[in-house]
């Protein structure tokens, strides 16, 4: 089993943020972890940037996000600052045709499988539930019933393995969510089937106001062998890291040895969304411990000792980020909402007469205001 | 047409979907090699192999979570809950994902799965193994929910559930399950009665008993009982309960002016407050009397022994008749608030 950490059990070291596998570190040095570094001997200077520019981007998104809520333009925002490392790194390694299952905080997921502006923020602006069509960038719309994708992901995954196909799917969760029984259940099934499916889960320290040590004692990545899976526990602010266990991870169940999982340690910089206080829950000390692992800083600082962060490509990432950052807030200020009538659409798929009966009474009972107004001009 | 037992009615309508569609897969507990606790997916496995006929975990969530990502991609899981009972534990994915990822997605994503419960109570069954609870999937936007009541019925609507692009929630009677009746297994789905309209069981003119599943062959033993008095009771076997064809509905309301409901499940919030709701909303000058509810009464499924307490049987159901036509009846002389 390619266990890449030995877990021995004993208490208390689900708090242990350094008991990780990583290949940068906090000061953006290189670090060796033959295990990891042979998935990304490829990651050239150019690619490196490539992930920093992957990775600003998001931010943008975010704070554009969080400020676009502030100003009354959405009804709400899940932040990812702090998280952009393991996000935009395990994306990086799928293949085009494989298939994520993200939950609402996986903003950095959407942007490297090719989300368009509007489809970060119509659904929080309450316009639709989702913008985008799942299957054009082999993406869930993104879930909020916490732990209910990992299922998603590993029946997905069964119908890999009926089709023939050597895709992989994959399901984004947090360490809350590792208490749900859906994920145990999407392991069980997994494991069982040995479905070729990727589990991420996102270890942010904080599952709203709880701490992690309410959901486990021990690391969650020790989880994954008592189902058979094989597991990592990274350094989730170390993209390279991130992007190499997710090659390990994608190229395992690809191969037909089943399913892999990862978790990946990181830190909710933010609130949970905007509507929550965490200085109600957690200390500044903690809040200024996680700043000094900032996933883009390292990156800057690893690509700056090899010079190759440039005020060029500075300004260039910037220009990207303002650019994007715009689009965003364009497509927030844009939405138009759909007609009134619209909230009918697509209950079902063909025509169902007791629906069909309240549709037209409020097809009617709306068309008398547009008499009223009519006898109004 | 052959004469077939409603299991085995089932076990066909399985058998000819699967061999008309090969997205279509099997999945629950024990439905392999044991054929099912009630046997119906017997011989599946042998014919249509492991990957169509899938022998699941014991986790209902999981069955219907994974079902939901099959279905996304591009498969028609049929899903068998063991007992009505055990449908709870994946009452969220039923009712967040099946039923709403086709509005989530804007009808990008469907979601034909099949989900067929054995149900109901009157066999003895132990704790849990003899729920009703229809009412919760009615209530859901995004489902279908159908519930048959005799043999031919069971193989044409599974065939026409498995072949639905919408989720549909198939309640199968299981004390009907060895109850045999003429199936017409050559049956054309195109010109079948689609799934969603009700069925007049037996025609009358004086009162329209409305029920569905497994209370129709109780209606219908009241039906001829009243006879006897001189009473014509027309019974209405819904099958659907969403949606209800109130077109046959109404229109059997109309003629007699009286309203029976029966079912299994218990009264409050039930498929028959939503009947009665509805028939009074449409046909209120028609009616002679006030509508009659026959139903489970509002209490945990009892012990064995006692559920012919619970569950509505003749003597209950012509109750109910006489004071829809102000005979005398349980309720004469009962002052109600
Ligand atoms: C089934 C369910 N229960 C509760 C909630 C409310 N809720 C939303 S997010 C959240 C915390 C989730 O924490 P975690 O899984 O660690 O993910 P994170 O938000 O930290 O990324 C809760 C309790 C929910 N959305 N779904």
């Amino acid at each position: 089993m390619t266990t890449m950490h030995t877990l021995t059990p004993q208490t208390d070291l689900a708090t242990d943020v350094d008991d990780v596998a990583r290949l940068v570190n906090e000061d953006g040095e290189r670090v060796a972890d033959p295990e990891l570094e042979r998935w990304v001997a490829d990651v050239d200077v150019t690619a490196l940037q490539g992930l920093y520019r992957d990775m600003t981007l998001v931010r943008r998104i975010d704070t554009e996000g969080i400020a676009l809520q502030r100003q009354g333009q959405l009804g709400l925002w899940a932040p990812c600052q702090g998280q952009e490392g393991v996000q935009v790194g395990t994306a990086r390694a799928f293949r085009a045709d494989d298939f994520a299952f993200p939950s609402y905080r996986e903003i950095g997921v959407q942007h490297v499988r090719g989300a368009k502006p509007a489809d970060f923020v119509i659904a929080w602006r309450g316009e639709e539930h989702s913008t985008y069509n799942p299957y054009d960038i082999n993406t869930a719309t993104p879930q909020i019933i916490i732990g209910a994708q990992s299922l998603h992901a590993v029946g997905y995954a069964m119908g890999i393995q009926r089709d023939g196909t050597d895709q992989v799917a994959a399901a984004y969760f947090g360490d809350g969510a590792s208490s749900q029984g859906d994920v145990n259940e999407a392991m069980i099934f997994a494991s069982s089937f040995r479905a070729p499916v990727v589990f991420v889960c996102t270890n942010n320290q904080w599952a709203i106001s709880e701490p992690v040590t309410v959901q486990a004692k021990f690391p969650i990545a020790g989880r994954a062998p008592g189902f058979g899976i094989p597991s990592m526990r990274i350094d989730g602010n170390d993209v390279l890291a991130s992007l190499a266990a997710m090659r390990w991870a994608l190229d395992h169940a690809r191969s037909g040895k089943g399913p892999a999982f990862i978790e990946a340690v990181t830190y909710r910089m933010g609130p949970h969304t905007t509507s929550d206080d965490p200085t109600r829950y957690r200390d500044k000390e903690e809040v200024e411990r996680w700043k000094r692992r900032d996933p883009i800083a390292r990156v800057e600082a690893l690509l700056r000792s090899q010079n190759a962060f440039g005020d060029d490509f500075q300004a260039d990432v910037a220009a990207d980020a303002d650019r994007l950052g715009a689009a965003v807030r364009a497509a927030a200020l844009g939405a138009v909402s759909r007609q009134p009538i619209g909230v009918f659409d697509h209950v079902y798929e063909e025509p169902h007469t007791g629906l069909a009966e309240q549709r037209e009474h409020f097809a009617a009972y709306l068309s008398g205001f547009e008499a009223d107004a009519e006898v109004g001009r | 047409m052959t004469q077939l037992t409603m299991a085995k009615a089932i076990n066909e309508g399985l058998r000819r979907a699967m061999v008309d569609d090969d997205k279509v897969l099997v999945m629950g507990e024990d439905i392999g090699k044991l054929g099912g606790v009630f046997r119906i997916t017997d011989g599946l496995l042998d014919e249509f192999g492991a990957q169509r006929v899938v022998d699941t975990p014991l986790a209902e969530a999981g069955i219907m979570g994974t079902a939901v990502g099959l279905a996304f991609r591009g498969y028609r899981p049929v899903v068998e809950i063991q007992f009505d009972g055990f449908v709870y534990p994946a009452f969220d994915q039923i009712v967040c994902q099946v039923a709403k990822l086709h509005y989530r997605t804007r009808g990008n994503v469907k979601m034909p799965i099949t989900i067929r419960i054995p149900w109901a109570g009157g066999v003895g069954a132990a704790e849990h193994h003899s729920e009703s609870p229809e009412a919760y999937f009615v209530h859901t936007s995004g489902l279908r929910v159908v519930a048959v009541s005799n043999p031919q019925d069971a193989y044409v609507m599974l065939r026409q559930a498995i072949a639905s692009d919408d989720p549909v929630v198939f309640f199968e009677p299981k004390r009907l399950y060895h109850s045999k009746g003429e199936v017409d297994l050559g049956a054309d789905l195109a010109d079948a009665p689609p799934m969603g309209l009700a069925r007049i069981a037996r025609e009358g003119s004086d009162v329209t008993l409305l029920t569905y599943g497994s209370q129709v062959a109780v209606a219908m033993d009241a039906a001829t009982a009243a006879e006897d008095e001189g009473i014509s009771i027309e019974v209405i076997d819904l099958r659907s309960i969403s949606p209800v064809d109130y077109r046959t509905v109404t229109a059997s309301v109309r003629k007699t002016g009286r309203v029976v409901v029966t079912h299994e499940a218990a009264r409050e919030a039930g498929v028959g407050a939503e009947l009665i709701a509805s028939v009074t909303e449409k046909c209120f000058n028609y009616l002679e009397a006030a509508p009659v509810r026959i139903t489970g009464h509002d209490i945990p499924y009892p012990p064995a022994k006692l559920e012919k307490h619970h569950l509505p049987d003749l003597d209950r159901i012509l109750d109910g008749v006489d004071r829809v036509l102000d005979r005398p009846n349980s309720m004469s002389g009962v002052i109600e608030p």
